[in-house]
């Protein structure tokens, strides 16, 4: 759409506007990993990992592009944009890594919404989705969740307002039986964790609410001062599907979350991209 | 009031805090013992002062670790009590600084460990533990579902005894309701002696008729 066009009325298409949805490419007869993600380097790809911070050059991680910190007092909420605290636990640092093994050349952004303690977590974490999504990153990672009610329509209005501005939101998924956001939404990619090796074996999973199985037992992560852990859990299958996401949008950056879960599903494991 | 009645009669049935915590430590022990592990530890968020403070614990040292406190942000519990997220770790010797202070304080550096948060319908109320499974053997999602059966007896158990804490805590310095609950507590002893025949309860009641 031109800038001068008026945007279509969201109830309707009028006859004279469907040339002004055309869309921008022919896809093939069939989605392949090779036309998926063939040669993609994750370049021109902005990937934001919600977490702990993220330990600048780290062997495994290489250049952070920024580090952003939230924090609130009181009713304050204070976004240190030029945080030099690094990662206070390890588990940012790990979540970059994973992505840029995938999509070396992608842009990677650590805010820091944990390491400050329990009390007020759920609040910071809000405010660390709310702004990431405001900064129009092209995906968001979220290897963490909040279990508080009161949040969770927030997280709801803000993982949908991600979803229609062209944010993929990827989260981890649970393994317990309580309930959790934003894993939950289907306006975001959910993740839990299958046993196999191969970072790209992925698998779509036709019984949600957890979308996707990645890569997430024995992972070998970047962690703290340099070190490397061998770690399992959902919270590093969830970058594995971040990473992968960002290869796609890295040719091809047009894709709604829409049409990318799409290419995504069509390209599992389980569904015909493991050939 | 009526709340604090039940509070008061809870209080006095539903046992004392040795046997709540009796309930934490068995299933710290079995976690171990299920896992071939060297240690295990339940730990509970203190909210007041943003503290994680160990509740229980299985290895050679646990007597010594309980009550010890550490702030909720630090090491690998307090990320998976913020983060909602199990976790488990092959070898944190590869991580110069992975809270080894808080480990070291408490007497024990473990290679490996798995964590996972104790969620009880919206709270996150602490994190159990579970250090040094045999290193021989991988970790599999199998051993992942156990952990969190695990977690769910475990954050259940932690929900009885903090309940059992604020009962306790709502009858200091209201007699009236203290002594409500010591009858309880009366009643439901004998009644486990099964000493208490209906006979015994009427005359109790008619007495307790003409004293108010």
């Amino acid at each position: 759409m031109s800038a001068q066009e008026e945007p279509l009325p969201a109830w309707s298409l009028p006859a004279e506007a469907v040339d002004r949805i055309e869309l921008p490419e022919v896809w093939p007869g069939e989605i392949t990993r090779e036309w998926a993600w063939g040669a993609a380097t994750g370049a021109g790809v902005r990937v934001c990992v919600l977490d702990s911070g993220i330990e600048a050059g780290h062997a495994l991680v290489g250049e952070v592009q920024q580090s952003v910190a939230i924090a609130i007092e009181g009713e304050n909420v204070t976004v240190d944009e030029q945080d030099t605290a690094g990662d206070l636990c390890g588990h940012g640092t790990a979540c970059g890594g994973v992505i840029r093994s995938l999509a070396p050349e992608c842009e990677l952004t650590s805010v820091r919404v944990l390491g400050a303690g329990y009390t007020g977590s759920g609040a910071v974490l809000l405010e660390g989705l709310r702004w990431a999504i405001e900064q129009g990153f092209d995906v968001i990672n979220m290897s963490l969740s909040t279990t508080k009610q009161k949040f969770a329509g927030l997280l709801h209005e803000l993982a949908d307002s991600a979803y229609f501005r062209r944010t993929m939101l990827v989260a981890s998924a649970h393994n317990m039986p309580v309930e959790s956001y934003p894993w939950r939404f289907s306006s975001v990619i959910s993740v839990g964790s299958h046993e196999q090796k191969d970072p790209f074996a992925y698998f779509y999973n036709p019984n949600p609410p957890v979308e996707f199985f990645a890569r997430g037992v024995d992972v070998e992560v970047a962690w703290l001062g340099g070190g490397r852990l061998v770690c399992t859990g959902n919270s590093f299958a969830t970058p594995h599907m971040a990473g992968i996401a960002a290869l796609v949008l890295s040719n091809h950056p047009e894709l709604t979350p829409f049409q990318l879960k799409s290419v995504l599903y069509l390209c599992a494991t389980n569904v015909g991209g493991g050939a | 009031m009526t709340s604090d009645l039940h509070a008061a009669v809870a209080a006095g049935v539903l046992g004392t805090e040795e046997s709540h915590r009796a309930l934490l430590q068995s299933i710290v022990s079995v976690a171990r013992a299920i896992f071939k592990a060297k240690a295990s530890s339940i730990l509970l968020l203190d909210e007041e002062t943003d503290e994680l403070v160990f509740e229980a614990a299985a290895d050679e040292a646990s007597e010594s670790l309980i009550g010890r406190r550490f702030p909720s942000s630090a090491g690998i519990a307090g990320f998976v009590l913020v983060s909602r997220q199990p976790l488990v770790i092959e070898d944190v010797l590869t991580d110069p600084r992975f809270s080894r202070e808080t480990a070291e304080s408490t007497g024990f550096v473990p290679r490996g460990l798995m964590a996972v948060p104790l969620l009880h319908e919206e709270r996150a109320l602490g994190v159990l533990e579970v250090l040094d499974r045999p290193q021989d053997s991988r970790f599999t999602l199998a051993e992942m579902e156990l952990l969190g059966l695990f977690a769910n007896q475990a954050a259940i158990a932690l929900d009885l005894l903090l309940r059992a804490r604020r009962a306790e805590s709502s009858l200091a310095g209201q007699g009236d309701l203290a002594v409500v609950a010591r009858v309880a507590a009366k009643l439901e002893q004998r009644r486990e002696e099964e000493e208490l025949s209906p006979d015994i309860a009427l005359r109790l009641l008619t007495e307790l008729e003409k004293l108010l």
